[in-house]
């Protein structure tokens, strides 16, 4: 019942021409909302009409609002024959659902044809009035915000995470449906577009209606994915974190609109006993004997077929008091979640505890149709299954939750792989439960871990590892166990200690697969899997090592399946974590020990890897100051000298002990050479090119050891498809050209963005399918952003100095000052004076020398008092990244002084009318700061042309497909009044290709969050201009940059 | 292994000027890459020969995209599919309307028609530019000719205001224009000297003064009807312009105008007995039967006889070809120093002032005024 949603075509431009006589277009449009349609009048002879509709009105349920897009049709009208279609525009009105986010919709769009892409430009404004409904039954979920973004959006807070949320919907696919053989390719896919944008409506709503259940406000880290079943179906599925959000700019909203106060304040002293009891074992000694550990942190496991996994799950219930305590009472948080998943990859501060290691599944499939649309049990179940397996593995881990969790499919025919994966880890309850108190607890909790260290500790029991492993002391703490690697699938927390710089590790894997038919197929590639996951993992391990770093995080390995193979590809930002030993390097080993010419070829090999390794860890600046001397020197610590350096921190012998047990697995990583195989492996492990000076990469959000990003980011697509030649394909020679052909990309990107140096790719997503036999198609999504060498250097020397310092540290030390900050009682802004100090300190970011002066100064600060500074520069870092926790007098900047600063900020683009959107994958804007988020962006687009040598090939199609998916994002995102998209992936791009028949068709799914920024330099100006002004919610209609 | 498909899009349109310079040059991908490659690129970045290929294929494609849109830059500007910052739109535009002066001393003054379409393959031999680029250029002399032909107002302003060049590029275009409806000869032989510098200088010293659009701003003529046109001549003002050849007809007038300017400049010139010489015909001889050879020519009969004949089109399309051979090939045939045809000139149209039976002074600034510009202009080696 509850929704008007008004609607005013106003003006069109660049119109193609329709009639060829006269070389104009009478065009009108057609406005069609769920079943109501409404026509403008026809604009004679104009390429640029000027219809100035009146307002069409349209009453729905705010269920169908959720649900069904706006279709925008343009035509031309012809007094003779059918009108022709120019093209359409699908608006989302879902960002008009909810109070905080857009008011209005208004702006100019791209029209779009599936057959002639982009055909000139419709202004259309956009308004829904909603009224309040109180129906309990009701099926909308309208208010409930959503994410993309992976991590706590900037200006919100965190009240409660409540966990994993996901739904699943199917429907038959239109291309596949009978109808399609008699109507016009464009009609199928108009009906495909709008298929889709119906499920994925109803599928928010169906996630929306989850969280209200669950009392969130708001799905951070929601991730829609599509299925192209083929003839079985079409299914779309998301999932998503569930959380209860307040926005910090308005200090009156303390508690989340949907939770009754009452019940929070029943809650809420309940919370408190726990937290002490959690920080006063943590500091008991016994603690300090009981940790577990894991390296392998791998599970492998192809569930309807062949298991291959690990332990049942029993693992860690001996652990010590602290760790029971810590697990009773987050296992009660998270007791009544069927899954514990976080979608999540970065946390507000002190969620995580402790990390276990990545824990995946995945399942073979085969696919059937799908009977009952309104039934998809199948695929649940299916689903449900993995779940349920991830869980298993994180429990045998010694964790109750999955954090950076993700799931895809990969199809080929019949055949369906689904993978789910995320990082086992050891959640603080704190934010789990409802009615949490925030304040002065929360600093008491952050300090209480030790500060860049404690997520490394292990989470499981020592005695019953679920993997042979070996543990030392952390290099940090020296008082708890760490593994000596750790794999994660999430970002590096902002407080890690990391050593040097990190960088981007990919591990490429192809095998060759007989072409088979169903389940004789799908036993083929579940025997292959294991094998897959088994060499991937090795390739990981010794890309790690040969660069001299002992953590990955970000880890994402994709299998992509083939009608004749199957391609692994794992992506992971290496780092040198400092709480983690160095690792050992790689030894070679031959065969045959006595054959001469043969040993002086593994000895040559052995010097070119130890080489390799000595190089990487001066292009990463891997130094770490405890045992640098013995490192330069030789890339394999021997154990002894490690054992010493243990035995004078440790305090008890028995640990020693156990300790040089465990040294006599320790040793290097020994590559056996036994067969051209493994000589390949070798070589290749050597055949991976740095990226040139100046250029670093990671798959993370941010580049470990850079900070100081200055403004310049630049977003891109790459598509690159290789054909195999058919002949006598081997696995190696297969390897090869799937190795090439990524290096190759790499080194591409690297040249184009040359201009950009220094600067540094974040977030390199690649995506490997097999659309054809001999096909390979690599896509690749990144941002280049460049940052300030200068400054580079200057916070390198703090991360050391900040090393040295917390090694240095007392214990006792870190054990009082906790206490002392939450006496302070100083809730939201432990440190004004700081602040202040870093922010006049980052505005003066142009002049380096002003920002190096500070940082000395804080540094004789840290001297005094060791532990304030950890806090203080957590907080400097959440400035620097433009996070909303300690920067409350700039939130309170005024909506008219935004709109002036935009306005000001405009002269660069004065002649111009279109204004500048930017699209980063990241969360982030370098230099800016995020003062609101618009809505999800979440379109779909199909493609299709049947003149593909005209349109420039192959490459000429997709280039323009590309570029125009771009354009109609930055259109949305622009009407909905923001200037940029955070958190932007291309989810899926689908490209076939019939070049005999000329051909081809291309299906791509984007989605991001659209917002508003601003500069951080202007916000300075606004605050001190405006420091009371009150913060109302925005008129977006003043904001728009036009 | 191949690759069958291979593109890079970036957010914000990616330009790469060298590459563009190669591309507006008409240069293939293949002759492009051995360009680049010769200019070191490989060396400096560690890239390899592949890579440039992707990279020069990457750009030509985008500009390929883009040549669509730039010919309607403000399209450019408008549109949403390439996100460009505006300088580099701007880069884009100027440089896509850049011209060779090779070029466009060959095309300069012809028909923009299809016939002169069809020569371009002979001009490219000549000049060494590529077909293709020779195609963009005469296509960018059409399109802008075609767009602003049949506008008002200020030729300049309509060039820049719906194609958004600079003021340079501007003015280069309005002559390339104005020549090209005047249809003004500037291939012959005499005339290769000159440069394409020297034509606009010309034609913007005519469009100012001797065209329609000029008249309508005159303040003689101010609430005028006429078409405020720059691209044609003033008809009437080439009709009155017969007036003047009382000038030469009338001989005591001739020899008032002679002795005024001899007066002036005794002394003043270095070839003031040739310049005395020549002002006039022998005083009873035939004209232009002098038997010396070079003919001296009479220097302000000529100039008299060029305004006289302007009335007809096929002298208007020859006037710079009169003016060469009335009155700079005389001067330059008797050595005149620059600074002496500087002072002949000025003089020379002063001194009519100073003619009492003379009633066309208006007239005879608006043509001298113009004329004298020109030739000095003209005049060098």
């Amino acid at each position: 019942m509850p929704g008007k949603l008004k609607v005013k075509i106003v003006a069109g431009r660049h119109l193609p021409v329709m009639d060829r006589a006269s070389d104009l277009t009478d065009a009108f449009v057609e406005v069609k909302f769920g079943n109501t349609t409404f026509k403008t009048d026809v604009y004679l002879k104009s390429l640029n009409p000027q219809w100035n509709s009146e307002w069409f009105k349209f009453e729905v349920d705010d269920e169908d609002l959720q649900d069904e897009p706006l279709q925008i049709t343009v035509l031309d009208h012809d007094t003779y024959s059918a009108n022709d279609a120019i093209g359409k525009v699908y608006i989302d009105i879902d960002p008009l659902l909810y109070s905080e986010a857009a008011t209005v919709i208004s702006g100019w769009f791209p029209i779009y044809d599936t057959i002639h892409g982009i055909r000139g430009e419709i202004n259309v404004i956009v308004k829904v009035d909603l009224f309040n409904d109180l129906n309990r039954f009701r099926q909308s979920s309208c208010g409930v915000k959503f994410f993309c973004t992976t991590s706590i959006p900037k200006c919100y807070r965190a009240v409660i995470i409540h966990g994993f949320v996901e739904e699943l919907v199917v429907n038959e696919d239109p291309e596949y449906q009978w109808i399609d053989r008699i109507r016009t390719p464009r009609a199928s896919n108009e009906a495909r577009q709008r298929l889709i944008s119906l499920m994925s409506g109803e599928l928010q709503r169906k996630i929306g209606l989850k969280v209200l259940e669950m009392r969130g406000n708001a799905v951070v880290g929601y991730l829609q994915c599509f299925d192209l079943e083929g003839e079985s179906g079409l299914v779309v599925r998301a999932i998503g974190t569930a959380c209860t959000l307040d926005k910090l700019s308005s200090p009156a909203a303390f508690l989340p609109a949907c939770n009754s106060p009452s019940k929070e304040m029943k809650e809420s002293p309940l919370v408190h006993p726990p937290s002490l009891g959690c920080r006063s074992t943590q500091n008991s000694p016994i603690h300090t004997a009981t940790g577990s550990r894991l390296t392998q942190n791998f599970s492998v496991s192809v569930p309807t077929l062949i298991y291959t996994g690990m332990g049942s799950g029993s693992a860690g219930k001996e652990g010590g008091p602290f760790k029971a305590l810590l697990r009773q009472q987050t296992q009660s948080a998270l007791e009544q979640r069927e899954f514990p998943f976080f979608t999540l990859t970065a946390f507000p501060p002190g969620f995580l505890v402790h990390v276990g290691g990545v824990v995946s599944a995945r399942s073979v499939k085969l696919l059937d149709r799908i009977h009952n649309p309104d039934e998809p049990e199948t695929r649940d179940a299916w689903w449900a299954e993995i779940r349920q397996e991830i869980k298993s593995h994180a429990k045998a881990l010694g964790c109750h939750a999955v954090v950076g969790y993700s799931e895809s499919t990969s199809i080929c025919e019949e055949v369906c792989i689904l993978s789910a994966s995320g990082t086992a880890a050891v959640l603080n309850p704190r934010f789990l439960q409802d009615g949490t108190v925030e304040g002065c607890l929360e600093q008491r909790l952050e300090e209480n871990l030790p500060v860049g260290c404690g997520f490394c500790h292990i989470p499981y029991d020592e005695l019953n590892m679920p993997f042979p492993a070996h543990l030392t002391y952390c290099y940090n703490c020296r008082k708890q166990k760490v593994p000596d690697v750790l794999f994660t699938t999430i970002d590096l927390p902002t407080d890690a200690a990391v050593v040097g710089k990190g960088c981007l590790i990919q591990a490429r894997l192809c095998r060759l697969k007989k072409k088979a038919q169903a389940e004789a197929n799908a036993t083929a590639i579940s025997n292959l899997l294991p094998f897959m996951e088994y060499e991937v993992h090795t390739q990981l391990m010794n890309k790690l090592k040969l660069k001299g770093m002992n953590a990955l995080f970000g880890l994402r390995i994709q299998i992509t399946v083939g009608e004749n193979m199957l391609m692994g590809l794992a992506s992971a930002t290496g780092v040198y974590l400092a709480a983690l030993p160095t690792p050992g390097g790689i030894q070679i080993a031959g065969k045959t020990p006595n054959d001469g010419s043969y040993e002086q070829h593994i000895s040559h090999m052995q010097k070119k890897i130890n080489d390799t390794i000595a190089k990487n860890k001066e292009l990463y600046e891997i130094n770490p100051p405890e045992i640098s001397e013995e490192v330069i020197g030789s890339p394999i610590p021997e154990p002894r000298q490690r054992s010493r350096l243990l035995r004078s921190q440790s305090e008890s012998s028995d640990e020693v002990i156990e300790l040089d047990l465990s040294h006599g697995k320790k040793d290097a990583f020994v590559l056996e050479i036994d067969d051209t195989d493994a000589m390949e492996d070798v070589h290749s492990l050597l055949t991976d090119v740095p990226p040139p000076s100046g250029f670093y990469s990671c798959n993370t959000e941010i580049m470990p050891g850079i900070n100081n990003w200055t403004s310049e980011i630049q977003m891109f697509t790459s598509v690159r498809v290789i054909r195999l030649s058919s002949l006598n394909l081997t696995n190696q020679a297969l390897n090869k050209n799937f190795n090439d052909l990524c290096e190759n990309l790499l080194k591409s990107l690297y040249f184009k963005l040359r201009s950009m140096i220094p600067c540094c790719l974040c977030h390199v997503n690649f995506t490997v399918s097999l659309p054809e036999d001999e096909l390979i198609q690599v896509t690749v999504t990144a941002v280049a952003i460049t940052f300030d060498k200068n400054q580079a250097l200057q916070t390198i020397k703090t991360h050391v100095e900040k090393s040295l310092q917390r090694a240095s540290t007392d214990n006792e030390e870190l054990l009082q000052f906790p206490l002392e900050l939450c006496s302070d009682s100083l809730p939201p802004h432990p440190f004004p004076p700081a602040k202040e100090h870093l922010e006049s300190a980052s505005s003066n970011s142009g002049i380096p020398a002003a920002q190096r002066a500070t940082s000395v100064d804080y540094s004789s600060f840290a001297d005094r008092c060791s532990s304030w500074i950890e806090l203080i520069k957590l907080k400097a870092q959440t400035i620097r990244r433009g996070s909303i926790k300690t920067t409350v007098t700039v939130e309170k900047a005024s909506p008219v002084a935004e709109g002036n600063f935009r306005n000001r900020s405009a002269p660069p683009c004065a002649n111009s009318t279109v204004g500048v959107v930017k699209m980063t994958p990241l969360s982030f804007i370098p230099g800016a700061k995020i003062t609101k988020y618009l809505g999800i962006i979440n379109m779909f687009f199909i493609r299709e042309t049947t003149s593909l040598r005209e349109e420039g090939g192959v490459s000429g199609f997709l280039h323009a497909f590309i570029a125009e998916v771009f354009a109609m994002v930055r259109a949305h995102v622009a009407a909905l009044g923001g200037n940029a998209v955070v958190s932007y992936i291309m989810k899926q791009c689908v490209f076939m290709e019939n070049p005999n028949k000329n051909q081809a068709q291309c299906l791509i799914n984007v989605s991001g969050d659209a917002v508003v920024f601003v500069r951080e330099s202007d916000l300075e100006v606004i605050s001190t201009q405006q420091p009371t002004a009150n913060c109302q919610p925005l008129c977006t209609g003043g904001e728009v940059t036009t | 292994m191949t690759n069958e498909l291979d593109i890079f899009v970036g957010n914000t349109t990616l330009i790469d000027e060298d590459v563009y310079r190669l591309w507006l040059d008409g240069y293939s991908v293949s002759d492009a890459v051995a360009r680049r490659v010769r200019s070191g690129i490989l060396e400096q970045t560690g890239a390899t020969a592949a890579v440039l290929q992707s990279d020069t294929m990457d750009h030509y494609r985008t500009f390929h995209m883009l040549e669509r849109l730039l010919h309607a830059p403000p399209k450019l500007l408008h549109q949403l599919i390439f996100q460009i910052p505006p300088s580099r739109q701007a880069l884009l535009i100027e440089r896509y309307y850049a011209f060779d002066e090779a070029f466009v001393r060959e095309v300069l003054g012809k028909k923009l028609s299809k016939g002169t379409k069809k020569d371009l393959d002979d001009i490219s031999t000549k000049t060494g530019i590529t077909l293709k680029s020779c195609r963009r250029q005469f296509d960018n002399f059409k399109r802008v000719f075609k767009v602003v032909e049949e506008m008002r107002g200020s030729l300049v302003d309509n060039i820049q205001q719906h194609f958004l060049l600079s003021d340079r590029l501007s003015r280069d275009y309005a002559a390339i224009v104005f020549f090209a409806n005047n249809r003004f000869e500037t291939g012959k032989k005499k005339l290769q000297y000159l440069s394409f510098g020297d034509f606009a200088f010309c034609a913007e010293l005519m469009i100012q003064n001797w065209t329609l659009g000029a008249v309508g701003e005159a303040p003689t003529n101010p609430d005028s009807q006429v078409d405020d046109m720059d691209v044609d001549l003033d008809k009437e003002f080439l009709q009155d312009l017969k007036e003047l050849k009382v000038l030469v007809a009338d001989k005591d007038l001739l020899d008032l105008h002679k002795s005024l300017v001899c007066t002036a400049l005794r002394g003043k010139l270095s070839v003031f007995s040739e310049m005395e010489a020549n002002f006039k015909p022998p005083a009873s001889g035939a004209e232009d039967r002098t038997p010396r050879i070079p003919a001296p020519q009479n220097l302000s009969r000529g100039l008299v006889n060029v305004a006289a004949k302007l009335i007809h089109n096929k002298d208007v399309r020859d006037l710079f070809v009169d003016l060469i051979e009335k009155f700079v090939e005389p001067c330059r045939s008797d050595h005149w120093p620059l600074n002496d045809v500087r002072l002949f000139l000025n003089q020379y149209s002063a001194s009519v002032h100073s003619l009492d039976g003379f009633r066309h002074q208006t007239l005879w600034d608006r043509y001298m005024g113009t004329l004298r510009g020109c030739l000095l202009r003209l005049y060098h080696d």
